[in-house]
């Protein structure tokens, strides 16, 4: 894409950093079932690649419907014995994971950033620690059960359970689905995206390390196919997703004839509200962290940057000069902000929402400090300008570096704007007023507020969306309640 | 039943529907008879339709930025008043749940006690939910992190078909309590206590379109339901078949769906009074604020 309002570039010359450590990794994946890695009833494997270079890096099994039925037959063999573990005996196992991530995390850093395109500081500072925090998190749930559930109770596991990931947070997808099922006594067939399958893979290496129990968690790789083949498995008695809301309500379909409980993480569209009493140069940074952090292919990404009318133009200057020091490219740098876009498909898809945002009249801002490699894929940070909310850029997830900004004058329109979408993931406030927050907060139709900061995840807090943006929580005594039967 | 042991012929009624705190006759002016397990005419009644529910869906929808940003005092204050309009009918109750299900007197005026005290039950429930379903978190950051409960939006309720009066109560109550509107159908073949409740509404002064009723056929307004797209949730007393129909309808606009078992026991105190009862009612929100001294 050519930039449209080129900007002065100041001349950083970093020298580069690239992160020189390289895991080994397989030729070749088998599925994981039953506690062994096997080669897929299939016989299909398909190739994985790296984002930002194009390279293979391996290749993956795509498990089949008897692959399928072989990961859940193990599943539900291993559940009853799993569950009547006492909980302290559980928790050691979960224990045991979070600490062989956290001693395996570099190469685990690594390996996702090779598979995913992200920034390696993203990968290194967010995605593993949060991931090993999740079991660790976990772990201490196991023999605490009764207590969580509100007036006390009689604990009891749902049962097996399926679970398809995304590709924008590969391990930490894992870990938020598998650690709070096996801590309340559920067995597990995880299905990673098709794109991002090797963190996972790598994590069925330390359940084997930790010596899980055979069974307690199948890892199935593959494509669209094989995830319909899960999503309409019988077997399972619960389902729990993260991805689009399209695919979501497709999976809700799939699931109508069966009592099965659901877990839905979907789409959204997140509102972050900049008040003219809030800090605009913190603010600034926010708006940065909410839409830019992992290229903007989060769920709940700020993507609508709401800002009051007599903070904006200064608002917008500062955003753009803050953008153009924005560093694009080679994500194992230790120095990049934004990494590789994960595939072609969503680059494609990203180009062609900013046509269409300029096809409706908003102004196209694409920033960025250098220019991007050759190979790969790749967008650079860009702001869009004079959105109204009637455009589709202000209604449609678009998945990527991409911010809509709009105005408002008041409270009220401010949080009528916010709260005129399908979905309700995310939002965000920033202002230095603490009793507006609360207000703001309580009035916004969405499962997560993040006030004077964004993008903010931890173990103990759930995470999950209102409207289109699905149901159930992941994370806190609300996300473990999902996974035990009542 | 029509004529009285005196030869008094008594004054035949029509049930309407309850839309927006008024009693319309319904936009197709259809009725069916109500009949006693005896096939004895006890009354008439508005069939609602598809027009009818989206008129209800409207108000229930207008009523609820208003409801659910009502006092958890004030909300529990009209579901005491609520169940004083019910104890001062119940003779009447109990006489609508016997005509229509032929059950004993003992036992249906125990079953109109249950229904009275469940009412009561909500009336202090609703300054107690977020104590009791919601928390703090203990985040690795500078931030005071909290969860509450808070009012999934409109909700259609489909009212249990036997248990006419406990039954129907317990669908809706935790959802009106939680700060909730609610578009319920009644029993199709048992509505008589459902009409009578509606009917001491008004009075109990629960705003309009907080609680909307319709009577009319499971076949008809179910579809209705489940493809209302403003409609955020639905909590229905259902069969497996009609389960799917709501739940695969109901995806298009991500319809939280909880299905209640026909044959469930609403004499549970423990899943019909105690927190449980807000599954399909709540749902969570997580406010992270800064903690900071500068």
């Amino acid at each position: 894409m050519a930039l449209s309002n080129p900007p002065s570039k100041p001349v950083w010359d970093y020298a580069p950093a690239p992160e020189s450590f390289r895991p080994p990794i397989a030729e070749q994946h088998g599925l994981f079932i039953d506690g062994k890695f096997v080669k897929p009833k299939s016989g299909k494997f398909m190739k994985v690649i790296n984002p930002a270079t194009e390279e293979t890096l391996t290749g993956v099994a795509e498990a089949g419907k008897a692959d399928v039925a072989a990961a859940v037959e193990a599943a539900n063999k291993a559940q009853r014995k799993w569950a009547k573990l006492p909980g302290k005996e559980r928790a050691k196992y979960l224990f045991r994971i979070a600490r062989r991530l956290q001693e395996r995390a570099r190469e685990f850093a690594v390996l996702e950033t090779l598979n995913n395109g992200k920034p390696i500081k993203e990968s290194r500072d967010g995605d593993v620690p949060e991931s090993a925090k999740h079991f660790f998190h976990h772990a201490g749930w196991c023999d605490k059960l009764r207590y969580a559930i509100p007036g006390g109770g009689d604990p009891k596991p749902v049962g097996v359970c399926g679970q398809i990931i995304p590709w924008n947070f590969p391990l930490m997808m894992a870990a938020w689905k598998i650690a709070p099922a096996l801590a309340c006594g559920n067995t597990c067939v995880l299905k990673p995206a098709e794109t991002t399958p090797l963190t996972a893979l790598r994590l069925a290496e330390i359940f084997q390390e930790v010596e899980l129990p055979p069974g307690v968690v199948n890892i199935l790789t593959g494509g669209p196919e094989t995830g319909k083949l899960v999503a309409s498995n019988a077997g399972f008695h619960k389902v729990a997703f993260t991805g689009s809301t399209e695919v979501g309500k497709l999976i809700i379909k799939a699931c109508a004839s069966r009592h099965v409980r659901l877990t839905m993480e979907l789409g959204g569209k997140g509102a972050h509200i900049v008040f003219a009493d809030g800090a605009i140069d913190q603010a600034v940074e926010g708006a940065v962290q909410g839409i830019f952090y992992n290229q903007g292919q989060v769920c709940c990404a700020g993507s609508r940057l709401l800002v009051e009318e007599s903070v904006a133009e200064e608002f917008k200057a500062k955003l753009l000069k803050r953008m153009e020091s924005l560093r694009v490219g080679d994500p194992m740098d230790k120095n990049t902000d934004v990494g590789a876009i994960n595939s072609a498909s969503q680059r494609d898809r990203i180009c062609k929402y900013v046509n269409i945002a300029r096809t409706e009249g908003a102004e196209v801002l694409e920033c960025g400090v250098n220019a991007t490699p050759k190979k790969g894929f790749w967008c650079m940070p860009t702001a869009l300008a004079g959105v109204q909310p009637s455009h589709t850029v202000a209604r449609e997830e678009i998945f990527g570096p991409v911010v809509a900004l709009m105005t408002f004058r008041t409270v009220e329109e401010a949080v009528m704007r916010a709260n005129d979408s399908a979905y309700g993931l995310s939002a965000g406030i920033w202002t230095e007023k603490s009793s507006k927050m609360f207000e703001v907060a309580r009035r916004l139709r969405a499962g997560v507020v993040w006030c004077n900061g964004f993008n903010l995840f931890d173990a103990a807090s759930p995470f999950g969306g209102v409207k289109e943006s699905g149901f159930g929580r992941e994370g806190g005594r609300h996300g473990l309640l999902e996974y035990m039967a009542h | 039943m029509s004529t009285a042991s005196n030869d008094r012929v008594t004054v035949l009624k029509t049930h309407k529907l309850f839309i927006k705190g008024a009693y319309p006759r319904g936009e197709s002016g259809r009725t069916h008879a109500l009949r006693d397990a005896e096939g004895g005419l006890i009354a008439h009644l508005c069939t609602a339709s598809r027009k009818d529910t989206r008129e209800a869906v409207e108000a229930a929808r207008a009523a609820l930025p208003g409801w659910s940003a009502s006092t958890p005092y004030l909300r529990g204050q009209i579901l005491h008043r609520l169940a004083e309009m019910l104890e001062g009918r119940a003779v009447e109750l109990a006489k609508a749940v016997a005509d229509t299900t032929g059950r004993s007197a003992k036992k249906v005026r125990a079953e109109v006690d249950a229904g009275i005290d469940r009412v009561i039950c909500f009336a202090g429930w609703s300054d107690k939910i977020t104590s009791l379903l919601g928390n703090q978190n203990p985040v690795a950051q500078p931030f005071h992190n909290f969860t509450t409960p808070e009012p999934i939006g409109t909700i259609g309720v489909i009212a249990p078909e036997s248990s006419s009066f406990l039954g129907f109560l317990s669908m809706w109550l935790p959802a009106v309590c939680a700060g909730n509107t609610v578009v319920c159908m009644a029993s199709e073949h048992l509505p008589l206590p459902a009409l009578l409740v509606a009917e001491s509404m008004p009075g109990s002064d629960l705003p309009a379109g907080v609680f909307n009723l319709l009577t009319g056929t499971r076949k008809e307004l179910l579809p209705a339901f489940a493809a209302h797209r403003d409609l955020d949730a639905i909590v229905a007393c259902a069969d497996d078949k009609e389960a799917a129909a709501l739940r695969e309808a109901g995806a298009d606009n991500l319809k939280r769906v909880r299905v209640v078992a026909p044959n469930s026991d609403f004499e549970c105190e423990r899943a019909w009074e105690g927190p449980e009862a807000f599954r399909g009612a709540v749902e969570y929100k997580t406010v992270w604020h800064p903690m900071s001294v500068e």
